[in-house]
C-alpha cells in the first residue's frame, strides 16, 4: 500500500519540550479496522486526536484523510464531517435530549431538514438498540447507553472514518458488551474504524491490523494473528505478557 | 409622631408621588437600556477576551481591567464634563447610559468568560470533532450550557446597574433621588427621599431574592 486512504508520514507532536509522538508512519486503507495497543502514555490518543486536528501537530509532518490535508483553515471542517469521533467519557451535550444530540451536527453543518435529521437520528438510535431513549437526556442514561448514543451521534455524519478513544474504559464492566457489540456490527458496514482499546479480545476478533505503540513511536504492526501470537519486539511481547496475564 | 411628620408625611408623599414616579420611570429607563447594552457588548467583549487574536485579547483585557478599576462616578463626569472640551457634547440620559454600560459590559465579560471557561474542555471537543463551525459551537453547546452558570451573578450585576444609577443625577438626570431631592426642596420636607429610598428597596428586593435562591439552587446542583 504506497498511499492509503489516511496516509500519515513523519507525524511527530511535542507538549512543550516532551515528545509525545516521534514520526508516525502510518497508512490506512478505505474500509480497514485498524485497533492502536500499547501502555499509557504511549501516545495512543495523541495518534487519533491529530487525526481530526484535536491536536496540532508539528510542521513538517504529512497527514491526509481522503486526499485532503489536515490543516487549520477551511479544508478543517470539511476533514472534521468526515471523520467521526467516539471519546472515553462520551462527552454527550447535557442540555439536549438524546435525540436532538444526533440530530444537531448534520442540520448545523449538513444542512439537513429537521424533519430529515430526525428521522436518520431515530434509525441510528434504533440501530445503536437505544429507541426508546430518544426523548431522555443524557443524564438519565447509563454509561454504556450513553457511549452508543454518542456513537449514534458520529454516525449521524455519515463519516467515512470513525475515531474510538477507549470507548469501553470508562464503564462499568457489565455494560462493555454491548458497546463493543454496536462497534462490531459497525465494522462490517465498510466505515473506516481507528479504534485505542485495552480490549485485547475485540482487537484480535475484530481489527484487520494491530498497531503496538511504545514511547511515542510504533513499534510493530501487524494482523492480529501476527501481534498477538507472534510478536516481533521484545516490548510488544512484555506488554501482552503484562495485560494477558491480567 | 414629630418624626413621622418629618419623616413620612403622608400629605408630602402624596403631593409628590407624580413626581418619583416620573423619576422611578426614568431610573427604569437608563438601568434597562444600559443592561441591555452592557449584556451585548460584554458577550462580545467576553469572546474577543478569549478567542479574538493575542493583540486583541490584550486590548479587550485592558479595557475590562481599567473599567473595572475606574470609579463610575469619575468616569460620568470625566464623559459629562470633559469629553466637550474634544467635542463630544453627550445628553446626561447618554452620558449616563455610556458611563454605566461601559463598566458593564466589562463585569458581564468577566461573568461570561468564567461561564464559558466553566464548561469542560470535551464539549468543546466533541462539537469540533462534529465538525460544528465554532459559531455553531458557542451558540448551540457552549452558551446554552455557560447560561445556567451566569444568571446569579449576571442578575447580580443588574442590581449594581440599577442602583448605580442613582449617579445619573449629578448630571442633572431627572431619575428617582435627582427627583426625590427636587422633590424635598419644594416641600421643606425629607419625606420624598424616604419615598425614593422605598421605592428602590421596592425595585430591587425581588432581584436580590432571586439571586439569593438561585444560588442556593445551583449551589445544591453541583454539589
Ligand atoms: N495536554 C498535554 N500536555 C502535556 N502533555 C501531554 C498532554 N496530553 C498528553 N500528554 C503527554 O503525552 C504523552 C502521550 O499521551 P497520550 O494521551 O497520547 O497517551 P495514551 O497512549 O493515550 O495513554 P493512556 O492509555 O493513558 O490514555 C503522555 O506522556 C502524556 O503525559
Ligand atoms: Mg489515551
Amino acid at each position: 500500500m504506497d498511499r492509503g486512504f489516511i496516509h500519515i508520514r513523519g507525524l511527530s507532536k511535542k507538549y512543550g519540550a516532551y515528545t509525545a509522538l516521534q514520526g508516525i508512519d502510518l497508512d490506512i486503507a478505505e474500509g480497514e479496522v485498524v485497533c492502536v495497543i500499547g501502555p499509557s502514555g504511549s501516545g495512543k490518543s495523541t495518534l487519533i486526536r491529530c487525526i481530526n486536528l484535536l491536536e496540532e501537530f508539528e510542521p513538517g509532518s504529512t497527514l491526509v484523510v481522503d486526499g485532503t490535508p489536515v490543516a487549520r483553515g477551511a479544508a478543517l471542517q470539511k476533514v472534521r464531517a468526515e471523520v467521526g469521533m467516539v471519546f472515553q467519557s462520551f462527552n454527550l451535550f447535557p442540555h439536549l435530549t438524546v435525540l436532538r444530540n444526533v440530530m444537531l451536527a448534520p442540520m448545523r453543518v449538513r444542512g439537513l431538514p429537521p424533519g430529515q435529521a430526525e428521522r436518520r437520528a431515530r434509525d441510528l438510535l434504533a440501530r445503536v438498540g437505544i429507541a426508546e431513549q430518544a426523548e431522555k437526556y443524557p443524564g438519565q442514561l447509563s454509561g454504556g447507553q450513553q457511549q452508543r448514543v454518542a456513537i449514534a451521534r458520529a454516525l449521524a455524519m455519515e463519516p467515512r472514518v470513525m475515531l474510538f478513544d477507549e470507548p469501553t474504559s470508562a464503564l462499568d464492566p457489565e455494560m462493555v458488551g454491548e458497546v463493543l457489540d454496536v462497534m462490531r456490527a459497525l465494522a462490517g458496514s465498510g466505515v473506516t474504524m481507528v479504534v485505542v482499546t485495552h480490549e485485547m479480545g475485540f482487537a484480535r476478533q475484530v481489527a484487520d491490523r494491530v498497531i503496538f505503540m511504545d514511547g511515542g513511536r510504533i513499534v510493530e504492526i501487524g494482523t492480529p494473528a501476527q501481534i498477538f501470537d507472534t510478536p516481533r519486539e521484545a516490548r510488544t511481547r512484555n506488554f501482552l505478557g503484562a495485560v494477558l496475564n491480567h | 409622631m414629630d418624626l413621622l411628620d418629618t419623616f413620612f408625611n403622608v400629605p408630602v408623599l402624596v403631593r409628590t408621588y407624580p413626581m418619583l414616579l416620573w423619576g422611578l420611570w426614568v431610573t427604569i429607563k437608563i438601568g434597562v437600556v444600559s443592561i441591555v447594552l452592557g449584556l451585548v457588548a460584554g458577550l462580545a467583549l467576553a469572546l474577543v477576551r478569549l478567542y479574538a487574536p493575542a493583540v486583541l485579547r490584550a486590548l479587550a483585557r485592558v479595557y475590562i481591567n481599567v473599567m473595572r478599576s475606574i470609579p463610575l462616578l469619575v468616569l460620568l463626569i470625566v464623559i459629562y464634563y470633559a469629553l466637550p472640551f474634544l467635542g463630544i457634547r453627550l445628553s446626561p440620559f447618554m452620558s449616563s447610559v455610556a458611563a454605566l454600560s461601559l463598566v458593564s459590559a466589562a463585569y458581564t465579560a468577566e461573568i461570561f468568560r468564567a461561564g464559558i471557561e466553566a464548561i469542560p474542555k470535551g464539549q468543546f471537543e466533541a462539537s469540533g470533532a462534529l465538525g460544528l463551525s465554532p459559531r455553531h459551537t458557542m451558540v448551540d453547546v457552549i452558551l446554552p450550557q455557560a447560561i445556567r452558570i451566569v444568571i446569579p451573578p449576571l442578575t447580580n450585576n443588574c442590581i449594581n446597574v440599577l442602583k448605580d444609577t442613582a449617579l445619573a443625577s449629578v448630571v442633572a438626570m431627572p431619575d428617582l433621588l435627582k427627583q426625590a431631592t427636587q422633590a424635598q426642596a419644594v416641600a421643606a420636607n425629607p419625606s420624598p427621599l424616604i419615598g425614593a429610598a422605598i421605592i428602590y428597596i421596592a425595585l430591587l428586593w425581588p432581584m436580590v431574592s432571586m439571586v439569593s435562591r438561585l444560588e442556593r439552587r445551583f449551589g445544591r446542583a453541583s454539589r
